[in-house]
């Protein structure tokens, strides 16, 4: 039996490689890193029932190792060819078909300048913030807690200055999480959530916003930061409008907080296929060809064709070993 | 005999009343400026602007009011832009905002 290739071993392949074992199908993981988990290994609690991010990556790890799925690690996937894909320094890797599910990558800040990421020392993203609350060490550059925090909404989503038109969905449910979360280390700071548009989609999101504006004291102003500068203590100065008011407004926090979005993968030019004017791949429609490509073997799943959540992308890696079943009974 | 003075006058009403106001001059200015229209009211714009630090000018405000037809003002207040351009290099929507400024005196100079 000739294998089905996956590539990318996050929410999404994972999930793809179990149901293509569930559908008596091969599946073999093609993965960059050193390890299974994609980006849910950084990750702390996930919204927006807080669950620890390790229970659910290591629930999935269980069942990979139980259903004996073949993982490739340390390997890249350099594009496809007739009857799989290339690998690096040439080699080529046999597959009645492939899974597309190589994820997406963080927006890098630094694009920001105006907002100073690793030009002023307390300035951070949210995947630091993940990363910080992994270790229990969520704190200033010097080691003490901050006494006012802000967090920008937007960053690197919504914004052709970057070359980044999309919305990246899910940072606003992010940063409504992860002020929540700094309520609770710092129950005494003052927090700030500058946005532009609160986008609520998804089950218990709203009802999560609600809760961090009236149980965990958090203020939410709308207007976009236009500048971080350092001020002569130390502190940052940011600036924005308070639309809602229609006056400029400024305050000094101890601790910004970039709410990064999703980039398309750079890897995604790999596939000469469609791309979308923000680099996602994109699949053949968006209803009943969520997860096919304009190639009848090549199948995507999760954040490779567009910005989505955990839960998104585990259902879309059910969704294409489905469509590889399909796609393998009606060649018969 | 004069009118008895009850103490009370009719103040104009606040209500932006969009079927009496005149959308034709923003409807060519959208046509001659269709970015014009792809404002999603961040407000970076004023957050940075120089003008509006030290003045009531708002550039978001004004042109808002422009997009309903409410044109009153508009002119003398875009008067207050210094044209430095900083609202155009935060503007996430790419918006020539300067351009815009610029399309409001030229058209709305007689209100």
């Amino acid at each position: 039996m000739k294998k089905i290739i996956v590539v990318g071993g996050g929410p999404a392949g994972m999930q793809a490689a179990l149901s293509l074992v569930a559908e008596g199908l091969k599946p073999v993981i093609v993965e960059r890193s050193g390890a299974l988990g994609g980006k849910l290994r950084d990750w702390h609690n996930l919204f927006p029932s807080m669950t620890p991010a390790h229970e659910v990556l290591e629930g999935m790890t269980k069942q990979m190792e139980n259903a004996g799925v073949e993982v490739m690690l340390h390997t890249e996937v350099e594009g496809l060819t007739d009857g799989g894909v290339l690998l690096m320094e040439g080699k080529k890797l046999e597959g009645e078909a492939v899974i597309v599910a190589s994820g997406f990558d963080i927006f890098d800040a630094r694009l920001k300048e105006e907002y100073g990421y690793h030009i002023y020392d307390n300035v951070f993203t949210t995947v630091d913030v993940e990363r910080m609350l992994n270790k229990g060490e969520v704190a200033l550059h010097d080691g003490s807690a901050p006494h006012g925090i802000a967090f920008v909404h937007c960053v690197g989503s919504r914004d052709e200055k970057v070359n980044q038109k999309h919305c990246s969905k899910v940072c606003c449910i992010t940063g409504v999480k992860q002020a929540m979360e700094m309520r609770q280390l710092f129950p005494d700071a003052e927090i700030y959530n500058f946005y532009m548009d609160i986008r609520m989609f998804g089950p218990g999101y709203e009802e999560l916003y609600q809760s961090a504006q009236q149980d965990f004291g958090v203020n939410f102003i709308r207007g976009r930061v236009s500048e971080a500068s350092p001020t002569i203590d130390g502190r940052l100065q940011i600036k924005a409008e308070d639309t809602l008011v229609g006056r400029p407004l400024k305050m000094t926090v101890d601790m910004l907080v970039l709410i990064v979005g999703m980039k398309a993968s750079s890897s995604n030019e790999k596939y000469a296929l469609p791309l979308s004017s923000s680099g996602f791949l994109t699949p053949r429609d968006l209803f009943s060809g969520a997860v096919s490509s304009d190639l009848p073997n090549v199948f995507y799943a999760g954040t490779a064709t567009a910005p989505k959540t955990i839960g998104e992308s585990i259902c879309e890696g059910s969704m294409a070993a489905e469509k590889v079943s399909e796609y393998l009974k009606s060649r018969k | 005999m004069s009118a008895i003075e009850w103490g009370y006058s009719v103040l104009p009403a606040r209500t932006m009343d969009l079927d009496r106001n005149d959308l034709g001059p923003v409807r060519e200015m959208l046509e001659e400026m269709p970015q014009f229209g792809a404002c999603i009211a961040c407000g970076g714009c004023t957050a940075t602007c120089t003008a509006g630090n030290l003045t009531s000018f708002n550039f978001r405000r004004v042109h808002t009011l422009v997009r309903r037809g409410e044109y009153t003002g508009a002119w003398a207040e875009m008067n207050k832009c210094m044209l430095c351009g900083k609202c155009r290099l935060v503007c996430p929507r790419g918006i020539n905002t300067r351009g815009v400024v610029r399309l409001i005196k030229r058209k709305l100079g007689d209100y």
